[in-house]
């Protein structure tokens, strides 16, 4: 094949195709989790979800989007036409250009780049413009009032979110996204275990990011109508929804690559072989994994009560077989394939499990008021970050020169600490809490 | 890394940025509307970091980026959300001197380019020097080595400007 | 491999650059009546300026070019938020942004 392609395209042709995949995939992947989310919701609260469309609601989002598509374009009288138009589009294109530095697996990333995860946090902060320019090209006061407030809180988040990640990047030792899972491969700990206290403030912080409840009064419908996305209809707003749904799925992954261990499996350091063979005993659960959905599936397909819901259930089990296989088939396979294919799938699961927990938080606390959202991210988030940071450059200069060598120690020493500015500084909001809600002399 | 430093991708990446920089410059100046100036020097200042990275000064093109397009501009756009009057659309742009400072900056560009051109001889490309790699490293290491005391002093001078900008910015209470 | 001695393209082509829109800056400030807008052809020079010592940086193999573009980048950030801070106190008092109008010391 190198022979057909010039030499001096030949380093982008990888790339490229990485690029097509994942702007293919991300739309409907993004569309999937808002239905994961009904469905996650509805559990919680006790009721089915979207069942209508398709089996257990399977085609709902293929039906939203079309619904989306066919919609009338509402253009509000006198809105600037121009970024009217170009801030939805900003928007998407920042969440999905974000994908470029982020490493699914040891192979498959599009550019690793020198200064990876600074250029994550660069686009992140790009994509104030698309709500803020949203908000103002809409011509109306919501719009202009949850545009502001979004910026303001996203502004604010960001400095504690990039604090929180610094902290893990010291342990790096390099921005580059694929020598900090290196290095936690290297360390044979993930950085969350070493680090809690920062990916804890990630955590706060990237849901503050995405405009995600308790975080969403910009967007809340009991609110401001919708805010900044109030006179955006059909397909532009979809591209607004979009956004926030591959930012979030953006903001998991960057937690996965620095917090825990990217591509890496459970235990990457333990070698343990299978019988004598050359398969590391570790690297069959996810096998065992898709074994036990399938199993499952393949248990509840008769309770269906309708009979198309259990030919699905029935496929899904055998689309779990099929899966299983192919893990297990990829442990005999070329050490590519196999990095390749594992590393993706570890990676997958951490990425959905840190939305899942966006998830469960959305449906378990109530909203934060606005003043009450800064008041937390900068009388709390920002110092507690700040003297995170420092206390983790501390530990790290004591394990180099003392050679206080236990990777817990790190963890033990920055919570003790923790615990304590936090409760710190919980005294003096409740001091300060009572002195405003005092009643007037 | 995709592309040696003389592959020719470089400079065609060169002259798209520099296009870009020069043509959302000029519309910059030139509009009525103040937030679509505000939305072109953006576009000027992601080009300027696209030169940067096409130098290899990779750190500072992500600094550029969120300095100055996201903190910087984000304060200008907010700022002229609050100011922004709609019947400064109808009004004049430009001021009365605009011919006598069109002369200016002829006179200022064809002095400089003068000076360009005198000189041009002594920026041999066989001069040109390697550059360290890893560039986030050496920055770093430069700006807590070397210049350790120019950054102490940019950090009182933000401190001073932010005190500053509340102060001037705030209401009277 | 970068660098390496072989420049991707001329300095000139830098400098020219940084040229063209040191003079567009220029004009801006001198031109317009907005303040808003002079301070952002004010910014524009600033980047003119950082393209330059960025260029040379590269040409001459150091890392000082890059320091000093930094420090013009804080510098930058410190000024505006000053500017715009003075700009939003005058429009509270005055409602104009206009520089002709703000001539208030003028005999």
């Amino acid at each position: 094949m190198n022979h057909l392609i010039p030499p001096s395209i030949l380093p982008y042709v990888l790339p490229v195709l990485y690029g097509v995949v994942i702007v293919a995939v991300l739309p409907l992947l993004a569309g999937y989790i808002v239905l994961l989310e009904r469905k996650v919701m509805a559990d919680m609260q006790a009721r089915l979800g979207p069942m209508r469309v398709g089996p257990h609601g399977l085609l709902q989002p293929i039906a939203d989007a079309l619904k989306l598509l066919i919609k009338e374009d509402i253009i509000p009288v006198k809105a600037d036409l121009f970024l009217f138009w170009c801030a939805p589009v900003l928007s998407v294109t920042m969440a999905l250009l974000a994908y470029a530095a982020i490493p699914f697996g040891p192979a498959f990333q599009i550019a690793d780049l020198n200064v990876g995860l600074l250029f994550i946090l660069a686009i992140s902060s790009l994509g104030i413009y698309g709500i803020v320019l949203g908000g103002w090209a809409s011509n109306s006061h919501y719009s202009l009032l949850g545009a502001l407030r979004s910026a303001a809180q996203l502004v604010s988040y960001e400095t504690a979110a990039g604090l929180a990640l610094v902290s893990a990047l010291m342990l790096a030792g390099s921005l580059s996204m694929k020598d900090i899972v290196q290095a936690q491969y290297d360390q044979g700990v993930w950085f969350i275990f070493v680090v809690p206290v920062g990916f804890f403030i990630y955590l706060v912080g990237s849901i503050a990011e995405t405009n995600r409840a308790p975080f969403d009064l910009p967007e809340a419908e009991s609110e401001l109508v919708a805010g900044y996305m109030t006179e955006y209809s059909g397909f532009r707003w979809a591209l607004y929804f979009l956004g926030e749904y591959a930012n979030m799925v953006v903001v998991a992954s960057i937690a996965t690559t620095l917090f825990l261990g990217g591509w890496l499996r459970p235990f990457a350091r333990y070698q343990d072989h299978l019988f004598g063979t050359s398969v590391e005993l570790l690297d069959i659960l996810p096998t065992i994994l898709f074994l036990g959905v399938a199993v499952y599936s393949f248990w509840l397909a008769p309770k269906q009560p309708v009979k198309i819901q259990k030919i699905v259930m029935a496929l899904v089990g055998g689309l779990c077989l099929v899966l299983a296989v192919g893990m297990a088939g990829a442990l005999f396979a070329p050490d590519a394939v196999r990095m390749g294919v594992h590393g993706a799938f570890w990676f997958l699961a951490k990425v959905f499990t840190y939305i899942y927990a966006f998830l469960w938080i959305r449906f378990t606390f109530p909203r934060y008021r606005f003043d009450q959202l800064m008041r937390l991210g900068w009388h709390f988030l920002i110092p507690l970050a700040l003297v995170n940071v420092v206390v983790v450059g501390t530990t790290i200069v004591l394990q180099q020169n003392w050679d206080w060598r236990h990777p817990m120690l790190t963890a033990i020493v920055t919570t003790a600490i923790m615990l304590g500015v936090a409760a710190f500084l919980g005294r003096e909001d409740k001091q300060h809490q009572a002195a405003v809600e005092a009643p007037e002399p | 890394m995709t592309g040696s430093a003389a592959s020719p991708i470089t400079s065609v990446l060169f002259y798209i940025f520099a296009l870009m920089a020069v043509a959302s410059a000029v519309l910059m100046v030139t509009r009525r509307n103040i937030i679509h100036s505000a939305v072109f020097l953006i576009t000027t200042l992601l080009a300027t970091a696209g030169i940067f990275l096409q130098l290899e000064a990779e750190f500072l093109f992500v600094v550029q980026i969120i300095l100055y397009v996201g903190g910087i501009m984000v304060l200008f756009v907010f700022v002229i959300m609050l100011v922004n009057l709609d019947v400064s659309l109808h009004l004049i742009q430009f001021n009365r001197q605009k011919y006598v400072a069109g002369v200016l900056a002829f006179v200022l560009t064809a002095q400089l380019l003068i000076a360009f051109w005198v000189g041009r001889s002594s920026l041999n490309l066989g001069d040109a020097r390697a550059m360290d790699p890893k560039n986030t490293e050496a920055v770093g290491q430069a700006l807590f080595q070397r210049y350790m005391l120019p950054f102490e002093i940019a950090s009182i001078l933000l401190l001073v400007a932010m005190i500053g900008a509340v102060v001037m910015a705030k209401r009277r209470v | 491999m970068p660098g390496a001695g072989v420049l991707p393209m001329p300095v000139d082509n830098y400098l020219l650059l940084s040229l063209a829109l040191f003079a567009v800056g220029v004009v801006g400030v001198l031109t317009r009546r907005n303040v808003i807008v002079m301070l952002m052809s004010i910014e524009l020079i600033l980047n003119a300026v950082n393209i330059n010592l960025v260029a040379f940086s590269r040409y001459w193999g150091s890392v000082d070019g890059q320091i000093f573009a930094i420090f013009i980048i804080t510098d930058a950030a410190a000024e505006a938020a000053v500017a715009l801070g003075i700009i939003l106190a005058f429009f509270r008092n005055r409602e104009t942004v206009l520089a002709d109008e703000m001539d208030m010391l003028k005999w």
